[in-house]
């Protein structure tokens, strides 16, 4: 796992998500389908990758279907940079 | 006599080629129903109840995803002359099992004839039927619904008296489930009597819609509103904007757009959320009302969203408010549309700079109670009570919560609220019930879901909504009494609490805080007294982060 990706990213979603900036999140913890990121959230989610590594996930990509773990969603930001 | 299925045949005879619903979809083209098509899906699905061998009269279950399928067995169950119930599918966060608890809590009360829902999802649904045993609901699976002009005189819809019911309506979790708002035709007409006034509406209007047919806004302000009075709806699903809230935007240029309702957060949502590139030849100067609507009204929502929009169109007297209910069908007050809304001027009643919900519907009287429900005088803050004649007909099966909410015939909606100058003001809730993002939690399922985890004291838990000015709703915050005091293991139990009230309930908790044994404070009647708690954890435990428990609405 790329961690120059997947640091950024786990910072923000215990800071900015979870607010709770001690918050491990591990590479293989389900984030959408434990509900740990909620619906409102998901869209925050995406404008930070989408800013950050200019990456765009469309809204319809959204969902645990295509990503639900760190680790998949770090796989999904490097295959398309 | 008028009733959904008389004015479904009048608008096959005399609209059959207007567009009725344009259905938008994350990845597919939009398709547009005339009545026509609506009327005929609709009637394919009432040939399919009468096979299976329901009654006019029986509650039919609808649990379905935006699309064709959903509004073909809505329209279908009421041209059949059955009773639909939209009720939420299961969401991918949400347990299975809680899902099918809640389900069967529901069955067991409503005692539905039979549950609609697609192919992937029956295995669930029938398990949830089975678990009541006795007489348990037939689970329909719809697949494809075969068009089928309709013959009214054979359909069970057009023999329904206007004081039949005609839908149920249910609020989300175990406590809400168990209380089904039951409305009668009659009631629904005379909302749509009322309202449509209050709001100018007329056949020029486009009517834009991302909200969920199981709420009262989405059901009757974006449902049944429009197609009832051939309006044209454009409908998309509600898991689709939050993962996108532009859409709402693009949809009103495309369709010329003249009205949409809005709960307050999504006005901050949209506001924050999309960027000026998303937003690319939008044009929102065809919207004459933007509706805000079931849950409390924030002047700075109102603000950050004309200033995010005004320069796509919008015009600042399109802002507009309502105070509404399933309990009422839905509004009972609206403010005056392309008129700036109505604020408190001050001079010590209420909260100066408040903003008004509008003033009651030509068919809505408005009491203002106190504690021992004596009438209180304009200005003072009471309970607000209501009659009207689109009052539900009863809580469905529940003559003991029916006979609760009322009072000398008015209903008691458990809103705090004062009037001034014939305009009502809405400043908090007598009833512990959280809003959040538009939706209707009860605090106690929530209490009773972290009772359940290890390391909790039973019964030791109070749930509460705090204000979030930056979201323009309401968080939910659980304070619960740990068992041990070592830091670790509170930081496990606080998260497994987290996890377990996500994915039992209908919200995501965010804010968890374990309190040492003793904390809370119980009424003399030993239970946990949720608004003494929240104020004493506003004062001591959230950190200065809100400094108040009732926020200025201003």
């Amino acid at each position: 796992m790329d961690n120059s990706i997947a640091t950024p990213i786990a910072e923000y979603i215990a800071g900015v998500i979870l607010k709770n900036p001690k918050r491990v999140i591990r590479p293989d913890e389900k984030l959408i389908s434990s509900g740990l990121i909620d619906s409102f959230h998901l869209v925050d989610l995406g404008l930070f990758i989408e800013d950050k590594f200019g990456v765009r996930i469309d809204d319809s990509e959204l969902n645990a279907e295509t990503f639900d773990t760190l680790e998949q969603l770090v796989a999904l930001i490097a295959s398309r940079r | 006599m008028t009733t959904f299925a008389t004015v479904l045949a009048q608008h096959y005879v005399g609209a059959a080629d207007r567009p009725a619903i344009h259905l938008q979809f994350a990845r597919r083209d939009d398709v547009t129903l005339t009545y026509r098509d609506l009327v005929c899906g609709a009637a394919g699905f009432a040939r399919v109840l009468a096979e299976r061998g329901i009654a006019p009269g029986e509650v039919v279950v609808i649990i379905l995803q935006h699309g064709e399928p959903l509004v073909y067995a809505f329209w279908g169950a009421t041209l059949h002359g059955a009773v639909p119930s939209i009720l939420p599918p299961l969401t991918e966060k949400l347990l299975p099992e809680r899902y099918r608890k809640d389900l069967a809590a529901l069955i067991r009360v409503t005692r539905p004839r039979a549950i609609v829902t697609y192919a992937e999802f029956a295995p669930e649904v029938t398990r949830a039927a089975n678990d009541v045993g006795g007489d348990a609901p037939q689970v329909i699976v719809i697949g494809e619904v075969v068009p089928t002009e309709p013959d009214f005189a054979a359909l069970g819809g057009m023999r329904r008296s206007p004081q039949d019911i005609v839908l149920l309506q249910h609020s989300s979790g175990s406590t809400g489930l168990q209380k089904g708002v039951a409305l009668s035709h009659r009631a629904v007409f005379n909302q749509l009597d009322a309202y449509a006034p209050a709001i100018g509406l007329s056949d020029r209007d486009v009517i834009v819609s991302w909200l969920p047919l199981y709420h009262d806004m989405g059901l009757i302000a974006s449902f049944v509103l429009p197609v009832l009075r051939r309006v044209p709806l454009v409908l998309m699903s509600p898991f689709d904007w939050v993962r996108a809230p532009a859409r709402l935007m693009h949809a009103v240029t495309k369709y010329g757009g003249t009205l949409t309702w809005l709960p307050n957060f999504a006005y901050n949502f949209c506001a924050t959320r999309i960027r000026e590139r998303d937003l690319t030849d939008v044009d929102l100067s065809s919207l004459r009302a933007v509706i805000n609507c079931s849950e409390p009204i924030y002047h700075s929502s109102h603000q950050i969203f004309l200033q995010k929009f005004e320069r796509y169109g919008l015009r600042p007297n399109a802002l507009a408010t309502c105070y509404a209910m399933a309990e009422n069908t839905f509004a009972v007050t609206q403010s005056e549309i392309g008129r700036p809304i109505a604020r408190n001027a001050g001079g010590g009643i209420g909260n100066a700079g408040q903003v008004s919900s509008g003033r009651p519907l030509s068919n809505v009287r408005i009491r203002i109670l106190s504690e021992d429900r004596r009438d209180l005088p304009e200005g003072a803050i009471g309970e607000i009570a209501l009659q009207s004649d689109c009052m539900l007909s009863e809580y469905y099966h529940r003559p003991d919560a029916t006979a609760q909410a009322f009072f000398e015939g008015f209903y008691l909606t458990g809103d705090l609220g004062y009037v001034l100058d014939g305009e009502v003001y809405v400043t908090g809730r007598k009833k512990d019930l959280i809003i959040v993002g538009g939706k209707n939690v009860y605090p106690q399922d929530l209490e009773q879901l972290a009772s359940e985890v290890p390391g909790v004291h039973p019964g030791r838990v109070a749930a509460f909504g705090v204000f979030n000015a930056e979201a323009g709703t309401e968080d939910v915050v659980i304070v619960a009494e740990a068992e041990s005091e070592d830091v670790t293991e509170r930081e496990q139990v606080a998260e497994a609490i987290r996890q377990h009230i996500t994915r039992n309930s209908d919200v995501a908790v965010r804010r968890v805080v374990m309190v040492d044994a003793r904390w809370l404070i119980k009424t003399s009647s030993g239970k946990v007294a949720r608004s003494a708690n929240k104020e004493k954890y506003l004062a001591q435990l959230c950190g200065g982060e809100a400094s108040s428990s009732l926020p200025e609405r201003g």
